[in-house]
């Protein structure tokens, strides 16, 4: 290679591009229809990596709101037996505690804070308006745990909310939306189930959520003090299952806690796993570490970007061996001028570079079309099928210096075929 | 003054497993401002002797000297070297380069002895005008009449003031009058100093040289010296 370069610099980049450029123009459609495969190589890198990246950023944004330094316990109806399930009307009884809660937050040492909540399926109405919601009741830190915003001139439940019992609530963005279209909701009351609630806050909408996972979707969500909830449903709920009665008696449905370290996350889950386990003959609980969430999606994320890279990778490839083909073929086509030019000075060198600079050419001039097209299709797709793409800086880098490589790595044969051939019997091919 | 010579110059071809003595023991010698044809019938070896005397080409045995330099044991690069300083080839069927301008054609012996674009333009368009092409410099060759791109050739060969030009049947693909044309230019270029080496099989044309060299067989048969000069 230094070679060659020494050879550019004494036979100057620009009589060389210049050199090249005549060469190509020449046959401008081959030319064009060659470069085609490194354009439709670097643009599908490009754009594969930023779907890829896109959708992948999307699910960790979606473990990070779950937060890195929290662990999740939720409650999991167990598999029934059959006895049970031969009865009419049963009574179900599983899930987490108000004494795995104090347990955990109270023997568990990393633990900084414990947020247990209940959840219930309610309507939610304002004079004709109405919607299905979840009515989660807890505590006055869940807001901070969660990472809620509140909207300016709101609030979330106070402790002496918690005190008191007061049928307040905070709506979710998606509830305020629909129940009070117009104007604030704040100061107005809200009917959920049969019971009254005053709005204090409403949630601030969060950055778009998946809308494949209405699980996650905490937009449709009514915030109630926790005792105010025990007070107003009890322990027990009944659902009306095909025509069978079905109650369930569970305490709490999920409960959020936060460790004081991300260092400590995963040994504090084992500990926590373990002391469930010792309180509940049933497995009807789940533990969910976002950290370990993350980590799985990390990983995930390098084997789509390994595969993605791999397909683009060969297409780069299959570019390069179209770009050798048609060197090879324009070598053979210009045995002559190579023999004129050996005739007149050139060095051997000097061809290698002549032949070089125009694979390089074609496949850098593909590379920067196809990082064009590139740039635009994940663009396109965004605007049309709202899926999230993001395109990085490295994989332009990437992409673009791919292609040049193998403009360089299929073009040294060509190259190479032509210096060394035998000046006389160059001159004397027809 | 001896500006080329040659001892006892020997090329062997290898065809499989048959050698062709293309040259058995050439021993010649040029001085500066001759016009020597060589001349013989096909296969004698007359194309071989050019291609050696032209440095593109090594020698079996013997040796070559050209401007006082043994160049029979040079590397490939250093023939290179040599043929872009040292000497101008014009070819019977021309070998311009299609793509490049009258112009471009002419400075590529300039452009490989690495000089600067602008003196390498100068030299060219200045040659252009010595051989009566001063109109047609940004034409294209298949723009132009055999005996104008026959013109062009010359001129590149000129640019460089090599030590002696190279002709191998430079009127072959031109008509009589034409290759009259180039013969005059030729013959011009030779009173003004330029050695010149001919090959021909045209006995009317070997005539204008000062010297002819018949080969036979690889081998040098008599020399005819005209006289002229």
């Amino acid at each position: 290679m230094w070679t060659v370069f020494t050879a550019a610099f004494r036979f100057r980049l620009r009589r060389l591009l210049r050199l090249g450029l005549q060469s190509l123009w020449r046959h401008r459609l081959r030319s064009v229809l060659t470069v085609l495969g490194i354009v439709f190589g670097v643009c599908s890198v490009i754009a594969m990596l930023a779907i890829g990246e896109g959708a992948s950023y999307e699910a960790q944004e979606q473990i990070k709101r779950l937060g890195s330094q929290n662990i999740i316990l939720r409650s999991v109806k167990p598999p029934q037996d059959e006895r049970a399930s031969a009865e009419t009307t049963r009574m179900i009884e599983y899930g987490l505690t108000y004494d795995d809660a104090e347990r955990i937050a109270t023997t568990v040492p990393a633990v900084e804070v414990v947020v247990p909540v209940r959840i219930i399926r309610e309507d939610a109405r304002h004079r004709t308006r109405r919607l299905d919601v979840r009515l989660k009741g807890t505590v006055p830190w869940y807001d901070e745990v969660a990472k809620l915003e509140i909207e300016p001139g709101g609030r979330f439940i106070r402790s002496t909310d918690m005190h008191n019992r007061l049928s307040v609530c905070v709506l979710g963005s998606a509830v305020a939306r629909t129940l009070f279209p117009n104007h604030d909701p704040i100061g107005e009351y809200v009917t959920v189930g049969a019971e009254y609630y005053r709005v204090v806050g409403v949630v601030a909408e969060r950055g778009r959520g998946s809308r494949d996972d209405p699980a996650s979707d905490t937009s449709r969500d009514i915030y109630v003090p926790l005792t105010t909830m025990q007070e107003r449903y009890g322990e027990i709920v009944q659902r009306q299952i095909s025509g069978s009665m079905e109650m369930e008696r569970v305490e709490l449905h999920q409960v959020s806690v936060r460790v004081k370290d991300t260092a400590y996350v995963e040994k504090t889950a084992a500990i926590i796993r373990q002391l469930l386990e010792r309180y509940h003959r049933k497995q009807d609980f789940e533990v969910v570490v976002p950290l370990e969430l993350l980590r799985q999606a990390e990983r995930t994320k390098r084997i789509f970007n390994i595969v993605l890279g791999s397909i683009a990778a060969i297409s780069l490839v299959v570019g390069g061996i179209g770009i050798m083909n048609i060197m090879l073929a324009s070598v053979t086509e210009r045995t002559r001028e190579i023999g004129i030019r050996r005739a007149l000075g050139a060095k051997r060198r000097d061809i290698v570079s002549q032949f070089l600079t125009e694979t390089i050419l074609l496949s850098g001039s593909g590379g920067i079309l196809g990082l064009i097209l590139g740039v635009v299709i994940p663009v396109l797709v965004r605007v049309f099928s709202g899926m999230p793409t993001i395109i990085t800086a490295w994989s332009l880098v990437l992409a673009f210096a791919i292609s040049v490589a193998v403009g360089i790595v299929f073009g040294i044969y060509p190259a190479y075929r032509a210096a060394h051939m035998d000046p006389i019997e160059a001159l004397r091919h027809e | 003054m001896v500006i080329a010579e040659t001892r006892s110059l020997e090329k062997v071809y290898r065809m499989g497993e048959v050698e062709v003595h293309a040259l058995r023991g050439i021993t010649l010698s040029f001085t500066a401002g001759e016009f020597v044809a060589i001349m013989g019938p096909s296969g004698s070896g007359k194309s071989t002797l050019l291609n050696l005397l032209g440095c593109l080409d090594r020698p079996t045995a013997g040796q070559y000297f050209l401007g006082g330099e043994d160049v029979s044991c040079m590397d490939d690069d250093a023939l290179s070297a040599i043929r872009s300083r040292r000497i101008g080839f014009i070819f019977q069927s021309y070998n311009l380069i299609p793509q490049m301008t009258v112009v471009e054609n002419i400075e590529v012996p300039l452009v490989y002895q690495g000089l600067s674009e602008r003196e390498s333009y100068r030299r060219a368009v200045e040659q252009a005008r010595l051989v009566g092409l001063a109109d047609r410099l940004q034409h294209r060759p298949t723009e132009l009449s055999g005996g104008q791109q026959q013109r062009v050739a010359i001129a590149r060969a000129l640019v460089s003031e090599p030590l002696i030009l190279l002709a191998d049947e430079p009127t072959g693909n031109l008509d009589s009058k034409t290759g009259e044309e180039i013969l005059l230019l030729l013959e011009q270029l030779n009173r003004a100093g330029r050695t010149i080496i001919m090959v021909t099989h045209d006995p009317d044309i070997g005539a204008r040289a000062h010297r002819i060299v018949h080969m036979r067989d690889g081998q040098v048969a008599n020399v005819h010296t005209s006289g002229v000069g």
